[in-house]
């Protein structure tokens, strides 16, 4: 595959990413082991699209999208926006290429700073990036405010004078008024309520369709990433497990982790009487994780070979990817 | 039924906390009662006051916030009406609580297992040898691996799952006739989660407790509970068995919240909102405190609070719309 080739589809494409966090220890401060967070996942994302990321904590999830953005840095990999390298890139095109890739928080109470009014946290990239005169950057602030829903006067009020789901709009708003092509929405509705969550989502997607966006969002929630994403991709232990359109992967989910994790979830239906694939024990360290394929200990499909083969990620369907040894629909 | 058949029974309980903004009306005229060995399920999102009703009926509140009216009859006596000794007695013992973080409700220091026999000497009166051969049934009834070795452990050396096992443990210890869950699973991944349900239902198999559920996960509810209180804005604003809620929710508040929730294999292009936010309890709207937020809104609504309006089929509504 050449690169030409894949810009004019995909907007990012992500290949073999890697991210190990060392774990320092003894008198010399040396590094005694390594938290393998991100142990080579490989995934794209089309123009326009959403790519959801599942999977529990440790999974590696919240690691992706920060490394992507080059947030932190990675250990190995290769992170391509619009065929170019975001990785290799140099100071001045890295300031280009993030007014381009925006994120959003799980945190709106975290990720605003309680000293500024709002406003001016949302400016604060316009400006660092020299877009517009001051004038020029209220107005851009005003509208964003009214495009996420608030009123542009909130723009002179303080974080804690907003509400949870107010403060994640505002969260939206500072990347949007970049004007991004990605969004990278880390958890963004985990700490809201569920009617303000629908608020927001429904905000998610209408953004999408005016603006013709592109999210990367990451989530623990499956019903949550079910209803908002085109394509789905499910992590376990540093790995993609399973990658395919929303549509296959909920209604013929091929991993057992999947299926495991799909069956795991109460239904807000109590005629619905489900045979329940209960996994056994917890998730593994990501220090040293199991030989073989990393779902083996917990997997009730697991043969001789899994201990030993760590399975491929492999096209099993079109455009279905699983890494399983004894994958079935 | 018999008198004896209730277990707990709350009375127009109001819970206000006077702080220095103000006095926030928590909790604000909650009446319900719970049977023997029955599950109740509390939802509501944050600030309606299912966990300060918790909190209330344990008389945990803490320097700031009092019950000031109300009666909250446990078994045929006003909790209220106790001696903060004699409510020691029955914290721990009858009534027990699993709380959403386990991990911060263990003491750091102490070895897991030391924690659990405690309770069991202070409040069974056995010797450390019998305490400590409960401790280990207990541990290995809720599924602890390797209970002997693991009640050696301190609280940071086990995972979160594993913690809120304790926590089940510790809570069973006495053979409570009530059980207070809040948010017993929000913590925890949803496959460890499973697992924590799981071991819930088939507890209250064998143990026959009373259980109330407080969470804010429909899903949750619709799985455990036998009757659901729906809360909003510090009161009871829907009380059903549970297939009847689900089927058929009578108040706009929870449908709304039904209709908010994604559900899995469901999808829909767009999700039901509930437009607005919940109301300060610093100053709650006169009349109904869903008001300002539904979609069938009457005048009424905003001058005189409904009152619950009894339904069919054991239901009860506050809405001016039955």
């Amino acid at each position: 595959m050449t690169v030409s080739n894949s810009t004019s589809e995909h907007l990012l494409e992500v290949r073999n990413l890697k991210k190990y966090f060392p774990i320092k220890g003894g008198l010399m401060r040396r590094t005694v082991a390594e938290v393998k967070a991100l142990d080579g996942v490989s995934f794209s994302i089309k123009k326009g699209e959403t790519l959801g990321l599942v999977g529990e904590s440790g999974c590696g999830k919240t690691t992706t999208g920060r490394t992507v953005l080059r947030l932190i840095p990675p250990s190995g990999g290769q992170v391509l926006f619009e065929g170019q390298d975001v990785l290799k890139a140099s100071a001045g095109q890295m300031r280009v290429l993030r007014r381009n890739m925006q994120i959003v928080f799980q945190d709106p109470y975290a990720s605003l700073n309680p000293r500024i009014p709002v406003g001016q946290s949302i400016a604060e990239g316009l400006k660092i990036h020299n877009i517009g005169t001051p004038r020029e950057r209220l107005d851009q602030v005003a509208q964003v405010l009214e495009r996420v829903g608030l009123n542009s006067s909130h723009m002179r009020r303080f974080p804690h004078e907003f509400s949870g789901g107010q403060r994640q709009r505002i969260g939206i708003a500072r990347a949007l008024v970049m004007q991004p092509k990605l969004i990278v929405c880390d958890e963004p509705v985990s700490a809201l309520d569920v009617s303000i969550q629908a608020q927001v989502l429904n905000l998610l997607n209408d953004l999408q369709k005016d603006l013709g966006l592109t999210y990367l969002f990451i989530a623990h929630n499956l019903s949550v990433v079910e209803h908002i994403s085109n394509r789905v991709g499910v992590m376990y232990l540093g790995r993609m497990v399973e990658l395919s359109s929303r549509d296959q992967l909920f209604r013929k989910p091929m991993h057992p982790y999947t299926k495991a994790l799909m069956s795991a979830i109460p239904l807000p239906d109590p005629t619905i009487k489900r045979d329940r694939i209960i996994l056994e024990g917890d998730v593994p360290s990501p220090v040293n994780p199991p030989s073989g394929c990393r779902f083996h200990p917990r997997c009730w499909l697991a043969q001789d070979i899994c201990k030993h083969d760590d399975p491929a990620f492999e096209e099993k369907e079109p455009g279905h990817f699983v890494a399983c040894h004894f994958a079935q629909g | 039924m018999a008198q004896s058949d209730v277990l707990l029974k709350l009375k127009g309980v109001k819970t206000y906390f006077f702080t220095d903004e103000g006095t926030v009306h928590a909790v604000d005229g909650l009446d319900f009662q719970v049977r023997r060995g029955e599950t109740l399920g509390i939802v509501g999102e944050s600030g309606c006051g299912k966990s300060v009703t918790s909190m209330s009926i344990l008389r945990l509140l803490g320097k700031t916030g009092k019950v000031i009216e109300g009666e909250i009859m446990f078994d045929g006596e006003n909790l209220l009406d106790l001696s903060e000794e004699e409510m020691r007695k029955i914290r721990g013992n009858r009534i027990s609580m699993i709380f959403q973080q386990p991990t911060t409700c263990l003491n750091p220091v102490f070895r897991i297992g030391e924690q659990i026999i405690e309770a069991l000497q202070i409040h069974q009166g056995l010797s450390g040898e019998e305490a400590n051969k409960r401790t280990i049934e207990l541990l290995t009834l809720v599924g602890l691996p390797d209970p002997v070795r693991r009640m050696r452990s301190f609280p940071h050396e086990i995972s979160g799952g594993q913690a809120q096992r304790v926590m089940i443990a510790m809570a069973l210890a006495c053979n409570p006739e009530l059980l207070i869950a809040d948010e017993p699973t929000t913590a925890l991944d949803v496959t460890i989660q499973a697992q924590i349900l799981d071991l819930m239902r088939e507890l209250r198999e064998k143990v026959n407790t009373a259980i109330i559920l407080i969470t804010h996960d429909l899903g949750v509810v619709a799985e455990m509970a036998e009757n659901v209180m729906v809360m909003y804005a510090g009161r009871a604003v829907e009380y059903a068995p549970v297939h009847a809620l689900f089927e058929a929710p009578k108040h706009p508040y929870t449908q709304g919240l039904i209709a908010s929730t994604p559900v899995l294999g469901n999808v829909r292009d767009e999700l039901e909102t509930i437009p607005g936010q919940v109301p300060s309890l610093l100053n709650p709207p006169a009349g109904c405190r869903f008001a300002s937020r539904c979609a069938h809104r009457m005048d009424q609504c905003t001058q005189e609070e409904p009152p619950l309006i009894k339904l069919e089929g054991d239901r009860l509504v506050r809405c001016w719309l039955y």
